[in-house]
């Protein structure tokens, strides 16, 4: 009996002690999968999820402050990533993609003031000052930053027009 | 042939076999000519690759055969004008696609004369040499005519460089209901056995097999006779199985090579080309025509009078069938294709293409569709895929949203051939899983192309800005650095005029 | 870009990928032919054991019904096109042919709803289940009611006078007349493991004048699908020559159990029994056409089905010889009903141009 308690209080220290010198000599600096997530991240810090800026958003999402489905530029696809990523589950079917959106001036509101220019992360936003300005559709990331600061309201978020060369079957229902 | 529960016993092959092909009587009536419409409709993407870009203005006149939009780069082509007349518009029309979304086309308007272009005739195509045959068929704007409407040009240049050997006809026509090919092979032999020998002479191939599948036996006679003591072309009896027509199929069934994955048939020394593709070869390089007009199938239970009709391309689906007698009732589906991989329409006006080997009016019993039930797992689907896939598996995947499942099970390998929903008892959409998904992939890697031009665009835009604020602190400095030079400039002039005046008095006093 | 007059893009509610048009096959047909391919052995079966076996036939494929349309009702599924496939009937009616023929009403009934409930419609319903519903209730009842699920009687056909009537088969299957003693009897495989349980040479024991007999024709002790093994046969080639099920799979089975009969027979036929009693009897015959053949619980390739029912007959073969059991199909179906998505996992067909191990392959040299 007292053989049994010895053995086995002995195998938990030296069990013990192995761990405490693993958990010291393999201890990973800093967190990798921060970076990981980071590369994600569509990368405009547009601040759409609230965070300043795409490495922020990462470092909550990693720490389990934030949803994975923070981020509305990212779409499906960034939640799929960062699901698989992370190890969570999540139900596809339940997230909502607005689909891809684009700003898009309307021109007989805009007075050239140049504001919306100054905020858009990807240089979006072509203009001067004084003379109409419009959005290359490309470039635009739907982050929505120019829209609040348009003393005209001249900036509305549109869902970007589907293409022959980009539409897609939709997913039959299900049974 | 043997009785269909034999062979499936004994091999149980892939593909599907239907009891009855439903070509014929369209495929024994005599091909008619459709006279030209008013109104001709030409999208400028008509063929795989980047779309033709229009050279003509709206209200110009043209004449038949003329360059209507010139290819862009190599994987395009040309367009022509199927008849003389005026260019009405150049807008967006509905395509004829199932999404029934716009394409630009140009709106020609016929003005009756049906004037040729002054054509570039060749007294002997065989004198040319493989380039200039490849630049006339490019010139003609001659596409893949089985439907997959690949650049034919391109195709010649490839299989040159890359010093193919064998070229296989295609006169398989595997799918249900068609049967342009087998009118083409019957009444035109020896211009495809012509066309064919051109293209072996534009890519240097050494021997050419023929593949008819057994159930065209009035075209094999034809070709038969067409290529009779000719020792370098075959005639191969396929047998008759869907999709048998098929590229990699084909090659296996006539040459017993297996073309690999991810590789096209010139890596193995192979060059497939549909009958029509080879008969329009041999009009652009002997006569110098362009392909302005083609052979399609009308068929289905819908139609009046089913049969095969040479139709001007752009003209009206709707006016195509009009022609060849109108619809005994209302169709449940208007395909454009066959229908195992043909595309559904959104409606009757939208034209004909360069790819438009068929029309299919079909009625609800003929389309089969009935509401989808859950899987049973019969795997009737993987004895059916010609490609050796599990449809089950894969659909299962995909319906959950694993795309990435679904890939590692070869779904890049699949043809969209349609032999796994055919043969489904619970009457799954198994080809609408796929190609969904397929498309959804293709989203996915254009986003993905997107994030990192967002992320360089972002960067450059941080740069620009520090690249301002220096050379704004820059030019502050240069200015300052000016401002100061200048007055150290007054100062010393200052000084020195000081000076000069003291020493002045100096020497005065 | 101007639109052009005479078009406006319409969107098409919902378009339909390729292919427009179908083969025409049919879960209700395939289960409707089955059932067809079962009627000759049902009906013969209650010829050869009377109207308590009616009954307990047609009280099996109602509890079987009964369970599915409870459940579908609870999970607010439609009712129509689930129940209207035949699947329920058609398990309760397998389930049916696995029980002795004059059990009691009650293990049909529960037999019958733990095959739907339980095997089948809490894992989502047809296609969803991984093991096979109907030996699951089975192996189920024997387990739980060992006695009544052993009780086989001798056969008593129809024409006979002293065969229960209607009414009489009624109140047998309800229960309310207890069986009578003198018609119990053992099936030759409960015999043959009884007797070697007592150390007797099997070759005596068959020669001795209590040995169960196992006529050609069928008319022996055992459950309602086991008696005529070649009736039973005749419905599986019939499935083959329609296209229902393939050949391979029955083959395998047979294969697997008669082949390793024969052997050990060969080696001691006082220990074990010849193949042709294998083969002929117990469950050999249902399971090896209708059972391991089972669209839902066997794998997706041939290769993968091959292996699925060798596995299966060399089970029933091992647990019939060495087992505590006299009869093993049932066990060794759910065993490799187990074993399927293993086997699906790693026996995959070669995709046309890759390696088997999905490489692509290496170009054939273009060198004449």
């Amino acid at each position: 009996m007292s053989a049994a308690i010895i053995s086995l209080t002995v195998l938990g220290i030296v069990l013990g002690a192995l761990l405490g010198v693993a958990a010291r000599v393999f201890r990973v600096e800093g967190n990798p999968l921060v970076e990981e997530v980071n590369g994600l991240m569509p990368g405009s810090n547009c601040g759409n999820c609230g965070y300043p800026g795409c490495r922020a958003a990462a470092e909550a999402v990693v720490k389990g402050e934030a949803a994975i489905t923070l981020c509305p530029p990212g779409g499906k696809a960034l939640v799929a990533a960062l699901a698989a990523k992370l190890g969570v589950s999540v139900d596809m079917n339940a997230v909502v993609d607005a689909g891809p959106r684009m700003a898009v001036v309307t021109e007989e509101l805009c007075i050239g003031c140049c504001r919306c220019l100054k905020v858009c992360p990807t240089d979006a936003i072509v203009g001067a000052a004084k003379q109409i300005h419009s959005v290359l559709r490309e470039a635009c990331t739907g982050c929505e930053k120019c829209v609040d600061r348009c003393p005209t309201e001249a900036l509305a978020m549109q869902p970007v027009p589907v293409t022959l060369q980009h539409w897609v079957f939709p997913k039959p229902a299900s049974a | 042939m043997m009785p269909a529960w034999l062979d499936r016993l004994l091999c149980n092959p892939w593909g599907v076999h239907p009891q009855d092909d439903r070509k014929r009587p369209a495929a024994d009536n005599p091909l008619r000519h459709m006279p030209m419409p008013d109104r001709l409709y030409l999208p400028v993407q008509q063929h795989l690759g980047a779309p033709a870009r229009p050279v003509v203005l709206v209200g110009q006149r043209v004449l038949k055969g003329q360059l209507l939009a010139e290819a862009q780069g190599n994987v395009s082509a040309a367009i022509h004008a199927p008849t003389s007349g005026t260019v009405a518009a150049i807008g967006e029309i509905t395509a004829p696609h199932a999404s029934g979304l716009p394409v630009l086309a140009i709106t020609l308007a016929a003005d009756g004369r049906d004037e040729w272009i002054a054509l570039d005739e060749v007294a002997d195509p065989f004198a040319l040499s493989a380039e200039e045959i490849a630049r006339r068929v490019a010139a003609a704007g001659i596409v893949g005519l089985g439907g997959a409407t690949f650049p034919s040009a391109l195709k010649l240049n490839v299989s040159r460089r890359a010093k193919i050997r064998t070229l296989i006809a295609n006169g398989g026509e595997c799918e249900p209901y068609l049967s342009c090919d087998d009118r083409l092979m019957r009444d035109e032999p020896e211009g495809i056995v012509e066309g064919l020998r051109l293209i072996a002479c534009a890519t240097g191939a050494t021997e050419i097999c023929i593949g008819i599948e057994e159930n065209k036996p009035e075209a094999i006679a034809a070709m038969k006779h067409a290529t009779r003591g000719q020792r370098d072309i075959e005639i191969h009896v396929l047998p008759a199985r869907y999709p048998m027509g098929s590229e990699k199929q084909l090659i296996q069934q006539v040459t017993g090579i297996e073309v690999p994955a991810d590789a096209r048939p010139a890596d193995v020394g192979v060059l497939v080309h549909n009958v029509g593709t080879a008969l329009a070869v041999a009009r652009a390089v002997r006569a110098g025509r362009p392909l302005i007009a083609r052979v399609l199938t009308v068929a289905g239970g819908a139609v009046a009078a089913p049969g095969n009709i040479e139709v001007p391309l752009g003209t009206l689906v709707d006016e195509v069938i009009a022609f060849t007698g109108g619809l005994r009732r209302e169709p449940a589906r208007l395909v454009m294709g066959g229908p195992m991989m043909g595309t559904q329409l959104p409606h009757g006006r939208v034209p004909v293409v360069k790819g438009t080997s068929g029309l299919l009016a079909l009625t609800a019993e003929e389309t089969g569709v009935r509401p989808s039930g859950p899987c049973v797992r019969c795997s009737s689907c993987v004895g059916a895929c010609p490609m050796g896939l599990l449809p089950l598996e894969m659909a299962a995947r995909i319906r959950v949203g694993d795309l990435d499942g679904a890939l590692a099970l070869g779904l890049k390998d699949c043809l969209a051939c349609g032999c796994c929903a055919w043969v489904c008892p619970s009457r799954i959409p198994l080809v609408q899983y796929f190609v969904h998904a397929k498309g959804d992939l293709a989203g996915r890697e254009r986003d993905r192309l997107r994030q990192e031009a967002t992320r360089k665009m972002a960067a450059a835009r941080l740069e620009r800005l520090e690249r301002e604020a220096r050379e704004k602190a820059e030019a502050a400095a240069r200015r300052k650095a000016e401002r100061a030079r200048q007055k150290a400039a007054e100062a010393a002039a200052a000084a020195a005029a000081a000076q000069t005046a003291a020493s002045e008095e100096g020497v005065s006093s | 870009m101007n639109r052009s007059e005479d078009f406006a893009p319409l969107p098409v509610e919902a378009p339909s990928a390729s292919p427009h048009a179908h083969g025409g096959a049919r879960v209700g047909r395939t289960m409707a032919l089955v059932c067809l391919a079962l009627t000759p052995a049902t009906l013969f079966a209650f010829w050869a054991f009377g109207w308590p076996a009616v009954h307990l036939w047609w009280i099996t494929v109602s509890g079987a019904v009964f369970g599915e349309l409870f459940c579908l009702k609870l999970a607010r599924r439609p009712v129509k096109p689930a129940l209207g496939d035949g699947s329920a009937v058609l398990t309760g009616w397998l389930l049916a042919l696995s029980l002795p023929p004059w059990a009691p009403w009650w293990i049909g009934v529960a037999g019958g709803l733990i095959a739907t409930v339980f095997a089948k419609q809490v894992f989502g319903g047809l296609g969803q289940n991984p093991f096979n519903p109907a030996m699951v209730a089975r192996v189920a009842l024997l387990i739980s009611f060992p006695v009544p699920m052993t009780f086989w009687v001798a056969p008593l056909p129809m024409h006979l006078a002293e065969a229960p009537g209607f009414v009489d088969g009624l109140r047998i299957t309800l229960g309310a007349v207890p069986l009578p003693d003198a018609l119990a009897s053992a099936t030759v495989l409960g015999f043959a493991k009884t007797e070697l349980s007592r150390g007797l040479d099997l070759v005596q024991a068959f020669a001795a004048g209590h040995a169960p007999a196992s006529p050609w024709h069928g008319l022996h002790a055992g459950s309602l699908g086991e008696t005529s093994a070649l009736l039973i046969l005749a419905g599986g080639l019939f499935l083959i020559v329609k296209g229902v099920i393939g050949w391979h799979i029955p083959l395998a089975v047979l294969a697997a159990i008669g082949l390793p009969a024969l052997l050990f027979h060969l080696i001691d036929p006082g220990r074990y029994l010849p193949a042709s009693s294998h083969l002929l009897s117990g469950a050999t015959m249902l399971g090896a056409f209708f059972i391991a053949t089972d669209y839902v619980t066997s794998p997706n390739t041939r290769l993968g089905q091959i292996l699925f029912a060798v596995g299966i007959g060399l089970l029933t073969f091992v647990i019939r010889t060495w087992g505590g059991y006299p009869e093993g199909m049932a066990f060794a179906v759910l065993l490799m009903n187990a074993m399927t998505p293993v086997i699906d996992r790693y026996v995959r067909p070669r995709i046309l141009g890759r390696t088997a191990a999905g490489k692509p392959l290496e170009p054939v040299g273009k060198e004449a």
